[in-house]
């Protein structure tokens, strides 16, 4: 298997950072309401992590371990402050939704996991790859969980695209035939949903008899 | 760890550097994003105006006269607030102003309250709540007509002792498994027009001295207008 293969299975499936690091739970149990609300935050987190682990890379030769920290939290914030402002400018509609959460991707702890494990250590074009993965793998599970929720607690599936990519994303949404029960959008919920997904992740790994193999990114704090 | 001096400097370079790049991107990005931000609140500003106005107003609302006043008593908020009035060749049209009901189930309401000139709700919206999702979220126009039962009434019909919920022997459609939070909403829109039956002419003649300032001096300087307490 090439390099990019394995690091790409790592991301979204292996070692993927919610669903067996367990990292970044607070935003991904808080903002997957709709697929909608999951999808967007995916985006924007894994925007940061391929830029994050981009820019890390290219200065490990010149990182101090004493500053490494301070300095990765810098990066990710100004980044998410960034991507912030530009989903305010650009996204309005989406942005008084989501505007809350969008800050906290700073304290996605899978972020900071990936610049210290990989991007301090690894070349730059293989930090990318894995920084993409990790969010890919992220993203993944935000809209899983999200379109779980979505179609449980209230019976629509994409409801809210259009303010995504535009008006003409308004057709696409999905009216199911119930209205769906409301425990699937409030807080519970997510744990629920979470469990499920955990659950079918853990059985698809029994199955295929490659159980998912910790790093030792899961020795990191959780958030 | 033993740093030696030189590598203290490098560290302390790399430091600055990274601080620097960090807060050219943010305020780069500031630049660009600030008048769009802007014009974006601009923009959903006068779609909440317009939402809480006649069809026969609405013309004349993309340019409402801002104006600030102070009214915790029956307004509920400390600070003072933004009144939009629509005026008309010279006429008050229209009303639009904030009001909250402080006795929501989990928090205080806010509402978003337009009158007509002579003093007939034109529409209320609910533009932040935390009632309860599936009970009383159905205040929220997205979800049910609820709050369009407010248009047309006025201090005068139903008289002021009636403004209260059908349970309690008054008008008002109350809501299943929501009374408190109808009941909320009923009391503060009720008190938002008790704040404009008291204060509309005050209003309006500020509002008045307000255009012909800004026609006057050419739009500056009026911007912060002194709040009146009462």
């Amino acid at each position: 298997m090439s390099r990019v293969r394995v690091l790409m299975l790592g991301g979204l499936w292996r070692n993927n950072p919610a669903l067996v690091q367990l990292l970044g739970l607070c935003p991904l149990l808080a903002v997957t309401t709709t697929l909608v609300n999951g999808l967007t935050l995916g985006l924007a987190t894994l925007v940061v992590v391929a830029t994050t682990n981009t820019i890390v890379s290219m200065m490990r030769r010149s990182l101090m371990p004493v500053v490494r920290i301070p300095l990765f939290v810098l990066i990710i914030a100004s980044i998410v402050t960034c991507i912030d402002l530009l989903t305010h400018a650009l996204l309005f509609d989406l942005h008084e939704i989501l505007g809350l959460f969008i800050p906290l991707i700073i304290t996605n702890c899978a972020i900071l996991a990936q610049a210290e494990t990989v991007a301090s250590r690894r070349p730059v074009a293989e930090s990318l790859v894995s920084g993409i993965a990790t969010g890919l793998g992220f993203c993944g599970v935000l809209v899983v969980l999200g379109a779980i929720r979505e179609v449980v607690g209230q019976g629509t599936l994409l409801a809210g695209f259009d303010l995504l990519v535009g008006p003409w994303a308004a057709n696409l949404r999905i009216d199911l035939p119930f209205d769906g029960m409301l425990v699937a959008v409030l807080p519970p919920g997510a744990f629920f949903g979470l469990a499920v997904v955990l659950a079918v992740r853990k059985l698809i790994a029994a199955r295929t008899g490659a159980p998912g193999r910790r790093m030792r990114t899961a020795r990191v704090r959780r958030s | 760890m033993a740093a030696t001096e030189g590598n203290a400097l490098r560290t302390l370079l790399l430091v600055g550097v990274i601080a620097v790049g960090a807060a050219a991107l943010v305020s780069g990005s500031y630049e660009f994003s600030r008048d769009r931000i802007e014009a974006n609140r601009q923009a959903r500003l006068l779609q909440d105006l317009q939402s809480v106005l006649d069809a026969a107003v609405s013309e004349a609302a993309l340019n409402p006269t801002r104006i600030q006043a102070s009214d915790p008593e029956r307004l509920g908020y400390e600070d003072p607030v933004d009144v939009y009035i629509v005026r008309d060749e010279d006429r008050p049209r229209a009303t639009v102003f904030p009001a909250v009901a402080p006795d929501g189930y989990h928090a205080p309401i806010h509402l978003l309250i337009g009158v007509s000139a002579d003093g007939v709700v034109t529409g209320v919206r609910v533009v932040e709540h935390r009632e309860t999702p599936g009970l009383g979220d159905v205040i929220e126009i997205a979800k049910s007509d609820w709050i369009l039962q407010f248009d047309g009434r006025s201090l005068r019909s139903p008289e002021p002792p009636l403004w209260t919920l059908d349970d309690d022997g008054g008008r008002f459609d109350s809501l299943t498994g929501a009374t408190v939070t109808a009941r909320a909403v009923v009391g503060g829109v009720r008190s938002g027009l008790e704040f404009y039956e008291a204060r509309s002419a005050e209003l309006f003649a500020r509002a008045a001295d307000e255009t012909a300032d800004r026609t006057s001096e050419g739009a500056t300087g009026t911007a912060a207008e002194e709040p009146v307490d009462e």
